[in-house]
């Protein structure tokens, strides 16, 4: 039996607004095993990114706990448990790709020499040694996103939480960091969230997905995949694949069929 | 051949304008002299010639609008052939006005940054003094400014400070606005990172708030350099006209002395011009060497 790294009971989270309360999130229950990784796809609305931001401790529940490595959200967040990658690469335009790297390791008081060493071991893990020198806006959107999934790893933290990291990208980059972010997962067996509202992306991805509906925020179904761990683009065209693939179509007509 | 175009496509333009505001300057000289050379002639029952009337425009003494060249042969005379010691020298008479002026954008530079820290960093005071520095910028610098000299005066307090006291008034609002909105011009997604990474508010003052604002600060900075100048000129008004440009306004005011007027006219605008030059390229080193893009 795996242990459960993220853990959600229970979880609704509603925005009061001047139109009235948004049920952003509604009754929600997942569990997310060591080593896994987890897509959350489904129309916009349907509180992929709020429950991503919830495990985050960026947003605070309304009712029910998420618990992080056993501890409270905020706790986890507290703790530095997990890296985060937003949809945009947010570097630092003064700072240099090695500098924007450092950032987090600056602000969680690692030493110098770690720094170096740290900066130059996950350059390489993105594919992207012998740029430290560089300035963001010298690197294409691609490699700009690369440099921020290398800062999200810098640190000791085995939780990896991506919020459509790759989504401002065109298709054919896009394709070729899925395939970096694989590799990624294996060799450093970290938990990933990652937040997708295309299709392909969560099943090439995923050995978990999970589907939501909108209004309210709310998990319609949790697929497993049964797909192999070492996956390459070419799998896109295999039975196995189609079939998720259209479990996932299927849920999400669903979700949007009783509007 | 290319380097000449090159050349002249960067002082074409320069070239041609400063021409044309000459052109306008010489033919306004023309036009507003003209009524007393007129007038000169007929109290000498003489009639002028069209060519005599504009030939007497330009040499007059106390002229209405004095031309280009009397004013750049007063500004000569008062600087190349004066000593820099001397009363009458318009380079000490600029160096006063620069000094109130550096002292003073100095002390309005460190006000506006600690205020606009305080109004980034604190509700209350984001509701409490950010309506009083607006409200100061609403008084007019020519009421305030014999009170700050008279009531310094009376602690006796004067010279240098009062001035720079008056151009410190003026030069911090620009640096508070700006500073405010650099400050913040973090966005959320920015903000939120910090936050995942847990990072204290004083990192993310140091790391992303205070480096985020230095394109607003340097935009404030020449606004408010031009302002300290033109605090210190005010200041030196009812100072009784002792010393500095402001004084020489004011004395060629009393005295008619038009020519003098203009040339500290222009004194003070080749002053104000430079100081913004330097801020410019202070500005250009300091984001450059942070990688900034300008």
């Amino acid at each position: 039996m795996n242990e459960s790294v993220i853990s959600a009971n229970n979880l609704s989270l509603t925005f009061e607004t001047n139109d009235g309360p948004v049920h952003a999130l509604q009754d929600i229950n997942l569990d997310i095993e060591k080593g896994e990784f987890v897509s959350f796809i489904g129309p916009s609305g349907c509180g992929k990114t709020t429950l991503l931001r919830v495990i985050a401790d960026l947003e605070t529940p309304t009712k029910g706990v998420v618990k992080v490595n056993d501890m409270s959200a905020s706790q986890a967040r507290m703790e530095r448990a997990y890296g985060y990658v937003f949809q945009a690469a947010g570097l630092y335009p003064w700072r240099t790709i090695g500098g924007n790297i450092k950032l987090p390791l600056e602000i969680m008081g690692y030493d110098k020499l770690e720094q170096k060493e740290r900066v130059t071991q996950v350059l390489e893990l993105v594919e992207l040694s012998g740029f430290d020198k560089k300035f963001p806006w010298q690197l294409s959107g691609g490699m700009q996103q690369r440099a921020s999934i290398a800062r999200a790893l810098a640190f000791d933290a085995d939780i990896l939480l991506m919020d459509e990291p790759f989504g401002a990208l065109d298709e054919i980059v896009r394709d070729h960091l899925n395939e970096q972010l694989l590799k990624l997962w294996a060799t450093t067996k970290k938990t990933i969230g990652f937040v997708t509202h295309s299709i392909p992306e969560a099943v090439f991805l995923s050995s978990k997905i999970v589907v939501m509906s909108p209004r309210p925020g709310r998990i319609s179904k949790i697929i497993n995949s049964n797909l192999p761990s070492d996956r390459t683009l070419e799998i896109r065209d295999s039975k196995e694949f189609l079939d998720i693939a259209s479990q996932v179509r299927d849920e999400l007509r669903k979700g949007s069929s009783d509007e | 051949m290319n380097k000449i175009r090159d050349f002249w496509n960067l002082v074409g333009p320069v070239f041609t304008i400063l021409l044309i505001i000459t052109a306008i300057w010489y033919a306004s000289a023309v036009w507003l002299n003209s009524a007393w050379a007129y007038d000169k002639a007929k109290r000498a029952n003489v009639s002028i010639s069209f060519s005599e009337m504009v030939s007497d425009t330009m040499i007059q003494e106390k002229p209405l609008l004095p031309s280009p060249h009397q004013v750049i042969k007063e500004i000569y005379k008062t600087t190349v052939l004066k000593k820099v010691t001397s009363k009458r020298s318009l380079i000490w008479h600029g160096w006063i006005t620069l000094s109130a002026t550096l002292l003073g954008f100095a002390f309005g530079t460190a006000l506006g940054i600690i205020l606009a820290v305080g109004i980034v960093f604190s509700k209350s005071m984001d509701m409490s003094v950010m309506p009083w520095v607006i409200t100061s910028q609403t008084i007019p610098i020519l009421a305030i400014a014999p009170m700050i000299i008279v009531v310094l005066n009376a602690v006796g307090v004067s010279g240098l400070l009062p001035k720079a006291i008056i151009s410190m008034y003026l030069s911090f609002f620009p640096v508070v606005v700006g500073m405010v909105k650099g400050l913040r011009s973090p966005d959320q997604m920015q903000l939120d990172q910090m936050r995942t990474w847990s990072a204290p508010k004083t990192t993310s003052f140091w790391k992303l708030r205070l480096p985020s604002s230095m394109p607003y600060l340097f935009a404030s900075l020449k606004i408010g350099v031009a302002a300290s100048l033109v605090g210190a000129i005010v200041g030196e008004l009812p100072t009784g006209a002792v010393a500095g440009l402001g004084a020489r306004l004011l004395a060629g005011s009393y005295y008619g002395q038009t020519i003098q007027i203009w040339s500290a006219l222009i004194c003070a605008a080749i002053l104000a011009a430079s100081l913004v030059a330097v801020i410019g390229v202070i500005e250009r080193i300091t984001l450059r060497k942070m990688g900034i893009q300008i």
